[in-house]
């Protein structure tokens, strides 16, 4: 296909782009590698044996926690847990945002009123408030967060879609696919989502990286499972056995860079991504 | 409808970036003399091999590819060829109106004073009171948030430093001569038609007594009635007042009726040059034939139910080469020396040029 | 017959403040079997919206759209059915192509929403071919920002062919494009009826097209059918002041053109005048004299529907005349 191949072409262009692809294929390998590395039982609080809470040293390069566990261990495996929950949330948010978006934004009349005042139901929810009601109700632990996240945050895909649908939907070429037979499924389908798929993309890898924040903003505030290891449930953890008044930095630190290392490589593919597929954001640049 | 343009003004444009280089190198094409300006006063606007080329990324598309002609004092002159031809980038770069990254070469020459050379404020100087651009979109040309009385009595009081009450005098005036309401000078522009807005762009254009004025597609987006209106208006008001006008458009059949001379565009350079009415039933320039007969007349009976067209398209500014002639892909007439030759603007009876071989002088000129 | 409209009405609803449009009001109007009309008119007279009813992407707030006799059924399925049989080519050839699509998957788009997946190659391959993209499958893997304007136009065409319609509604399908490409467009789709015997209703502001490919031409203002019958007839003998005002701004070759302007702007369909809706811009009627207007009441005496099968004008003003030898106001006596 040529235009992956332009794509690529120009994306490559962009150095920010790269440098965020290069952050986000590291964070990844890691994620994927951390079990070839770090046996199971360095993570076992009850089999660990290093030294409680210490400063980095040659055999951990990034000190202890309270238990003992080595940090940089722990940090590996919280790239499996976060990653993996931001990923989800996103994905529920972008199909559940677009979908409500799209047909929204087809339909128009009744049934885009109604889905857009829904929208802006949620939308008018805080969001943090709604998480925690969500999580003590599903329970602590993964699946709740990734609910709670995609519950709060779908609805700015779903707006940011509709508006994308109208202005497709007012193009000559839809009218055309009309009269050659098309019915809405395949309108919404075949003519509006290719347009708009650009859009979701954006969109998603921003999501992935708002979706990371609020898993460590939930975890952090105690609505994760203790038994899981996620960077926000690390800082839970140093916050919760006192590593801030025990001045330990390399229990605290390191999982918050490591946060924003991840966003800000998902916020600069996200926007060089944006430019490539919209030259007239080049121009004005 | 009275004509009185004692108004004034002119198009209050922002200079828009240009790096004007003195002379062009070469002259692709003797400058021509037209009609008037075979006496000794010196013509209103001379243009000289001009080039105008843009650069897009590591590559340049020349849009204009040495283009020169002259324009007599109250002469009419329409520019017409289809799109990508460079007859817009033509008459706005004259003015150094032609924006981004473009380079332009060559003379123009407005009362002896070259335009591309000459400093910002002497420019600006020109674009107020002695040459004026009436663009296409008169809605984008117009800000949407100041009534049409503010706009035009700008540069009335820029320029000619009035009193703003005797500006406003003026506005009700020029108004007036454009067939508008004066009462309605303090409505915005989306409150006008597509013709009134028009309108209203031609009275701008008269406020600070121009000599010249380039219009730019002026009637393209309206319907065939207010465009026949506003072309008739336009006609009237410069005749009246003896400003000299070059009208750009992609529509033949009109330049023909409003204009003195036409000059047809062809990939960046002219390709016919001559009295409106001879060019248009005696064509020098098969390009020119095919695009006069584009346009039947009805009651014809050659062109009922036979459409003429040209096999092929306009080629792209990118794609055009300096050898041979650009219009030889498509034209009926070719032959080999027409892709290797140097093709110019050879003189094709009186007044008349054409850069066609057939029409060349050796060849017995009017061969075609 | 082919196509025909009866006593058709599209009127908008009120939007903004503005009342009730009545953008289409009252028409009658046939095609025939192989048959190309032109339908012309200013900006805002309804033309377009005329086109859509055709359609049927405009459902007509009154009358009906009969096709070989049989009233249009707006049912999805029906009009499913129905759009195999009439077709509508736009204005903006490169703005009714899909930019994701590239000129293959455009031109099956038709084939393959009606499900005739069975000779697909062919199909694309036959209708390119007939639309003078040739040879077919240089273009099969282009998108349209890399075709001209022209080729754009012959895409959209080609993608209504795949179809095999009888008629194709062609909404201004040369406005857009350079002039020496307008002819090769036109001169296809009068291939189109000698090969395929397809008919069409062109609509445009420009009655040289009418000149050009026309059979009949219809004139319309202000949602109404204002003068129709043979090109002949009509370019040529006008009857109807509109007509005339609109062929004497048409550019001719003659030394004295000066064309007949009509004061006022385009017409406004929220607010159409009482009588003959073309009377405050008329200039016959704002020269007759006070007995001539007592007679003609052109600002209060409505004018009945021309009629679709007549030739003929809607004017009061011509009963003035003294009687015509050839069809003279057809529609009184419709």
């Amino acid at each position: 296909m040529s235009g992956l191949r332009r794509f690529l072409k120009e994306f490559r262009r962009r150095p920010s782009g790269v440098a965020g692809v290069s952050i986000l294929a590291a964070f990844v390998a890691l994620a994927l590698l951390a079990p070839l590395f770090v046996g199971e039982d360095q993570l076992d609080v009850t089999k660990v044996d290093g030294p409680l809470l210490a400063p980095p040293s040659g055999s951990y390069p990034l000190g202890t926690d309270q238990a003992g566990r080595s940090i940089l261990a722990l940090l590996a495996y919280g790239a499996r847990e976060s990653l993996r929950i931001g990923i989800i949330a996103t994905v529920l948010t972008v199909v559940f945002g677009s979908l409500v978006g799209i047909v929204a934004g087809h339909f128009g009349g009744w049934t885009g009123r109604i889905l857009m005042h829904v929208t802006d139901w949620f939308i008018a929810l805080p969001s943090l408030p709604l998480a925690i009601s969500l999580a003590a109700v599903l329970g602590q632990g993964e699946t709740s967060i990734t609910i709670a996240i995609a519950v709060t945050s779908w609805t700015a895909t779903a707006r940011l879609v509709r508006a994308q649908t109208l202005a497709v939907e007012a193009r000559p070429f839809v009218e055309r696919a009309r009269v050659l037979g098309a019915g809405n499924r395949q309108i919404m389908v075949r003519q509006v989502l290719p347009n708009v798929m650009p859009l979701i993309l954006v969109s998603s890898t921003l999501t992935v990286a708002g979706s990371l924040l609020s898993e460590a903003t939930l975890t952090f505030l105690g609505l994760g499972n203790p038994t899981d290891i996620t960077w926000g449930e690390m800082l839970h953890e140093a916050f919760a056995n006192g590593a801030f008044t025990a001045n330990a930095w390399w229990y605290i630190l390191p999982p918050g860079l490591t946060i924003l290392a991840v966003v800000l490589g998902f916020t600069l593919t996200g926007r060089a991504v944006e430019h490539v597929l919209d030259p007239r954001m080049e121009k004005s640049r | 409808m009275s004509a009185d343009p004692t108004g004034t003004g002119p198009m209050s444009t922002e200079p828009m970036s240009a790096q004007p280089t003195s002379a062009g190198p070469t002259s692709a094409q003797p400058p021509d003399a037209g009609p008037n300006s075979a006496g000794t006063a010196p013509p209103l606007l001379e243009v000289r091999d001009l080039h105008v080329t843009y650069r897009s990324g590591d590559r340049t598309v020349p849009a204009v590819r040495g283009v020169g002609f002259t324009l007599a004092a109250g002469d009419t002159l329409g520019v017409a060829g289809e799109s990508g031809c460079g007859k817009s980038t033509m008459a706005l770069s004259l003015m150094r109106l032609h924006g981004g990254r473009a380079e332009v070469t060559g003379e123009v020459l407005f009362k002896g004073e070259n335009l591309l050379t000459t400093g910002w404020s002497r420019l600006r100087a020109v674009r107020w009171a002695g040459a004026s651009v009436v663009f296409q979109g008169a809605m984008s040309a117009l800000n949407p948030v100041r009534t049409v009385a503010d706009q035009i009595a700008e540069p009335i009081v820029l320029h000619d430093k009035v009193s703003t009450k005797a500006a406003e005098k003026r506005v009700a005036q020029l108004l007036d001569s454009v067939g508008i309401p004066a009462q309605r000078m303090r409505a915005h522009p989306h409150e006008f038609s597509g013709g009134q807005r028009q309108r209203v762009m031609i009275a701008m254009a008269l406020a600070c007594r121009p000599d010249l004025i380039i219009a730019d597609e002026p009637t393209t987006a309206l319907d065939v009635m207010v465009q026949a209106q506003i072309l008739e208006l336009l006609g009237d008001l410069v005749k009246d007042a003896g400003i000299a006008v070059m009208m750009i458009t992609h529509d033949l059949s009109l330049l023909a009726h409003t204009c003195d001379r036409l000059a047809v565009m062809y990939a960046g350079r002219i390709v016919e040059l001559g009295p409106s009415r001879q060019v248009l039933e005696d064509p020098r320039h098969p390009y020119t034939t095919a695009l006069s007969r584009a346009f039947p007349t009805i009651g014809d009976p050659a062109s009922r139910r036979a459409p003429q067209g040209l096999a092929g398209d306009p080629p792209r500014p990118s794609d055009v080469s300096d050898d041979g002639c650009a219009f030889a892909p498509r034209c009926a007439r070719v032959h080999d020396g027409c892709r290797t030759e140097k093709m110019l603007l050879w003189p094709a009876g009186p007044d008349r040029e054409s850069a066609c071989l057939l029409a060349r002088p050796e060849r017995g000129g009017g061969a075609l | 017959m082919t196509l025909e409209v009866r006593d058709l009405s599209v009127v908008y609803p009120p939007r903004g403040g503005v009342g009730p449009a009545r953008a289409v009001d009252g028409v009658d109007l046939r095609i025939g079997d192989g048959e190309i009309v032109a339908l012309i008119g200013e900006s805002g007279c309804g033309k377009s919206t005329l086109a859509r009813t055709l359609v049927g992407l405009v459902k007509p707030s009154r009358g009906q759209v009969l096709y070989q006799g049989t009233p249009l059924d707006y049912s999805a399925k029906a009009l499913k059915a129905y759009r195999r049989h009439t077709q509508l080519v736009l204005q903006d050839p490169g703005g009714a192509l899909n930019p994701k699509q590239n000129v293959f998957d455009a031109v099956a788009e038709g084939p393959r929403l009606h499900g005739l997946k069975d000779d697909l190659k062919e199909t694309v391959h036959d209708a390119l071919t007939r639309a003078g993209l040739r040879p077919p499958e240089d273009f099969y893997h282009r998108y349209p920002h890399e075709l001209s304007g022209g080729q754009q136009q012959r895409v959209v065409i080609a993608g209504a062919l795949a179809l095999n319609p009888s008629l194709i509604v062609a909404d201004e399908p040369v406005a857009s494009l350079d002039a020496s490409v307008r002819g090769e467009i036109l001169k296809l789709l009068l291939r189109l009826r000698d090969d395929l015997g397809l008919s069409a209703l062109v609509v445009s502001h420009d009655l040289g097209l009418a000149w050009n490919i026309a059979d009949r031409v219809a004139v319309m203002y202000l949602g109404r059918i204002v003068e129709q019958g043979t090109v002949e007839e009509v370019l040529l003998n006008p009857r109807h002041p509109y007509t005339k005002a609109l062929l004497s701004v048409v550019p001719s070759g003659a030394e004295d053109w000066r064309p007949t302007l009509l004061s006022g702007e385009p017409p406004d369909p929220t607010a159409i005048p009482a009588g003959c809706r073309f009377h405050p811009r008329c200039g016959r009627w704002a020269g007759a004299s006070a007995a001539d207007r007592e007679r003609a009441a052109c600002d209060r005496r409505e004018l009945p529907v021309l009629a679709a099968d007549v030739s003929g004008a809607a004017c009061h003003l011509l009963d003035l005349d003294p009687p015509a030898t050839d069809v003279s106001n057809a529609w009184e006596n419709a």
